[in-house]
């Protein structure tokens, strides 16, 4: 009988902890949330809504998902709609992959006229919907989808991954940099490769330490990822890596604060504001993936009725898809003049960036 | 008071203290507890999809909770479930993928591959209980990091360096157009009925064979049982092998129903550990497990309609959803406050 009462306490805090696991660090809802209504009355209001599908990493990844909403919210203000609301712009995270589907149909179903899927991760749910709902316009972040009522948006970021790597070459000082990716999977393999090809083509000299930590919501992870390569003598560490990458910011910063000369590469929005300590600011600069150009872009062809069903759209250096964020003085005139002179050329096409390690 | 009303009063008592103690929860936060409620029935109950929805949910904890529930009635705990759901998954999957057979050879077929995998996840502790002593709660533990690893590189060598399978054959789908079209284009599968079949051979198990009794007996007392000649090593072995067949069914759900695939993971699914939860709840009893997991899988799902209708942040949602299931659980302590009551007013006269 004790065995059992035992039993029953174990497995109550086992299920506690694996139902609170998923809670991860979230201190602040994403900015711009409750601006939208204002808009209202002061815009010609519209009657077209657009509403998107969080991977696990959540909304307020500080990354990938919320340049994702960001781009929504200010589409909604443009246009005077309601954020948060039907028949506006609203978001739903996914807990886990079972998610993807519920949402997506979940959001159809509210009568969303464009559903964003956003990430790699959602392919398959987004495949089976749009076969089964030939009605509602889907688009896919970061994926292919081959359906009439599915809109492709890839990225190349292997071009925005390569100049960070060519600051990262002729930035540190310990002759090593390090890469923290998220889950293997093509979109990170072309981070990765980009940043490799970049400091191979700054510095050939330099060493690149290569980590995968399989996933984008282990702050933890990224954090103990992180130590290990600042130990082994990396001062910079990229990462696209999502909300693992969260860990890699805190492990830098208690190093700075300790004393240690390490720097950290954002992904995908402007990290700057992750990488304050004090005084200092420990982000060297930031690979930025323009998701939220993206989808105000394809919400506002679909409001025109110019939805790019059945076409993939992809961006990169050339059309500001992918860019590098401002540095704030962390990158000394001389260096930016040499990234810029990469820029251009990869601009007009002298050197085209690898998408696969080689 | 007679113990009917008991029995009758107890859960609906817990069930209505766990609801209060999640609408304070949410007051505090500050959301309003009756739209937050409302938003988890319509997500549960809301129109025929959400139904559909809600029951392939509950499939896999059925599952889980009987696996759990077997292994607990021969005094083992078997928290090794997520594992063996996990293998089971990709075994299931990759018959799934790798042969088109028809039909009625293939699902069958898909099917027993997960039972079989699940049944060797949970042989290797149950034989290392058994010879060695070794205690199968270490065991099990270490197994699901084995087999979530294992099956993710088994993914990636299978799919050619990719992160998830291609999808099964239709030969080997549990997915059901009769299901489907009944509730708008849900999830809902055959899966079902195996999950409640597999209930129905639990209870005959346990209840009409040697096997089960001689199972039963090793879990009360396995001193006893040795004594009595049975062979209690055996017992162990096989209490393990058919707990993880049942395991390794509720992985083939999500390969064969569910998902149609299996991609690698960076964690737990969680149904195995939320099986020992839907098992105690349901008093390890086959029967009672039915009821844990369609508490469990309702809250589940009915909770992700929450954000979306009732604008409540996950993270509260998962704690008015854990704090329901903590009361139900805890309906030990209603039941002895409502004794003592009891005998109170006995004395009083």
């Amino acid at each position: 009988m004790t065995k059992r009462k035992f039993g029953l306490g174990l497995s109550l805090m086992l299920a506690a902890g694996t139902m609170l696991a998923a809670c991860g660090s979230d201190e602040e809802t994403p900015a711009g949330s409750t601006t939208g209504e204002g808009g209202e009355g002061t815009e010609e209001t519209s009657d077209f809504s657009s509403a998107m599908v969080t991977d696990v990493g959540g909304v307020d990844d500080k990354s990938f998902n919320q340049s994702a909403w960001e781009g929504l919210v200010k589409f909604a203000e443009d246009n005077g709609l309601e954020v948060e609301a039907d028949g506006g712009v609203d978001y739903l995270q996914s807990q886990s992959d079972a998610d993807y589907n519920t949402n997506l149909n979940n959001l159809i179903r509210r009568d969303f006229d464009v559903v964003f899927g956003i990430g790699f991760l959602m392919e398959g749910a987004v495949a089976e919907i749009a076969g089964q709902q030939p009605e509602a316009q889907i688009a896919i972040i970061d994926a292919v989808v081959e359906a009439d009522n599915v809109a492709s948006v890839l990225f190349k970021e292997q071009e925005g991954a390569f100049l960070a790597g060519v600051a990262a070459a002729l930035m540190t000082e310990t002759g090593k940099v390090g890469f923290v990716g998220g889950m293997d999977i093509p979109v990170i393999e072309r981070f990765e490769a980009g940043f490799i090809a970049g400091v191979e083509a700054a510095n050939p000299d330099v060493e690149v330490d290569v980590q995968y930590t399989g996933a984008f919501d282990k702050a933890e992870l990224g954090k103990t990822t992180a130590n290990r390569m600042y130990q082994d003598g990396s001062d910079i560490i990229f990462h696209a890596a999502g909300g693992t990458g969260n860990g890699v910011f805190t492990e830098a910063k208690e190093r700075k604060e300790a004393g240690e000369n390490v720097w950290v590469i954002g992904v995908d929005s402007d990290q700057y504001d992750e990488g304050q300590v004090g005084e200092d600011n420990i982000t060297l600069t930031s690979v930025l993936k323009r998701v939220d150009n993206a989808v105000y872009n394809i919400s506002e062809q679909a409001k025109n009725g110019e939805f790019p069903g059945g076409e993939t759209v992809v961006y990169g250096l050339s059309d500001d898809g992918i860019g590098l964020a401002d540095s704030r003085g962390a990158i000394s005139e001389d260096i930016m003049t040499q990234i810029e002179e990469f820029k251009q050329q990869i601009v007009d096409g002298e050197v085209t960036v690898p998408e696969t390690v080689e | 008071m007679s113990n009917r009303v008991t029995n009758i009063l107890v859960p609906l008592i817990s069930v209505i203290l766990g609801l209060l103690v999640g609408a304070v929860i949410m007051l505090i936060s500050g959301y309003n507890p009756i739209t937050g409620y409302t938003a988890l029935w319509n997500g549960i109950f809301g129109d025929l999809y959400t139904i559909g929805e809600t029951l392939r949910q509950i499939t896999p904890y059925i599952l889980a909770g009987l696996a759990v529930a077997f292994a607990f009635r021969a005094g083992l705990f078997n928290i090794g479930v997520e594992g063996q759901l996990i293998v089971g998954w990709f075994a299931a999957a990759y018959v799934g993928i790798a042969v088109e057979l028809p039909k009625i050879i293939h699902l069958p077929l898909a099917i027993l591959a997960a039972a079989a995998a699940g049944a060797l996840w949970g042989f290797v502790p149950g034989l290392l209980k058994a010879k060695f002593h070794v205690h199968e709660v270490i065991v099990t533990i270490m197994m699901n990091y084995i087999a979530l690893h294992v099956t993710n590189a088994l993914i990636k060598t299978v799919s050619g360096g990719g992160d998830r399978t291609e999808k099964i054959f239709t030969s080997a789908s549990l997915r059901s157009e009769f299901f489907q079209n009944l509730t708008e284009f849900s999830r809902l599968h055959y899966g079902l009925l195996i999950a409640l079949a597999m209930v129905g051979v639990m209870w005959i198990i346990l209840e009409k064979t040697t096997l089960g009794y001689e199972l039963k007996a090793v879990g009360f007392n396995h001193n006893a049982s040795k004594y009595a000649g049975m062979n209690v090593n055996r017992n162990i072995i096989l209490a393990m092998v058919i707990s993880g067949a049942f395991a390794g069914l509720a992985g083939a759900m999500e390969a064969l129903g569910t998902f149609e695939y299996v991609s690698s993971k960076g964690g737990f699914t969680g149904i195995g550990f939320d099986g020992i939860a839907v098992a105690l709840l349901g008093m390890n009893t086959p029967l009672g497990v039915i009821f844990g997991a369609t508490l469990f899988g309702s809250l589940k799902y009915g909770a992700l309609n929450m954000p979306s209708e009732a604008k409540i942040p996950l993270e509260i949602v998962e704690i008015v959803i854990a704090v329901i299931i903590f009361f139900v659980a805890s309906g030990y302590i209603i039941r002895l406050l409502l004794l003592r009551a009891a005998n109170k007013k006995k004395e009083a006269k």
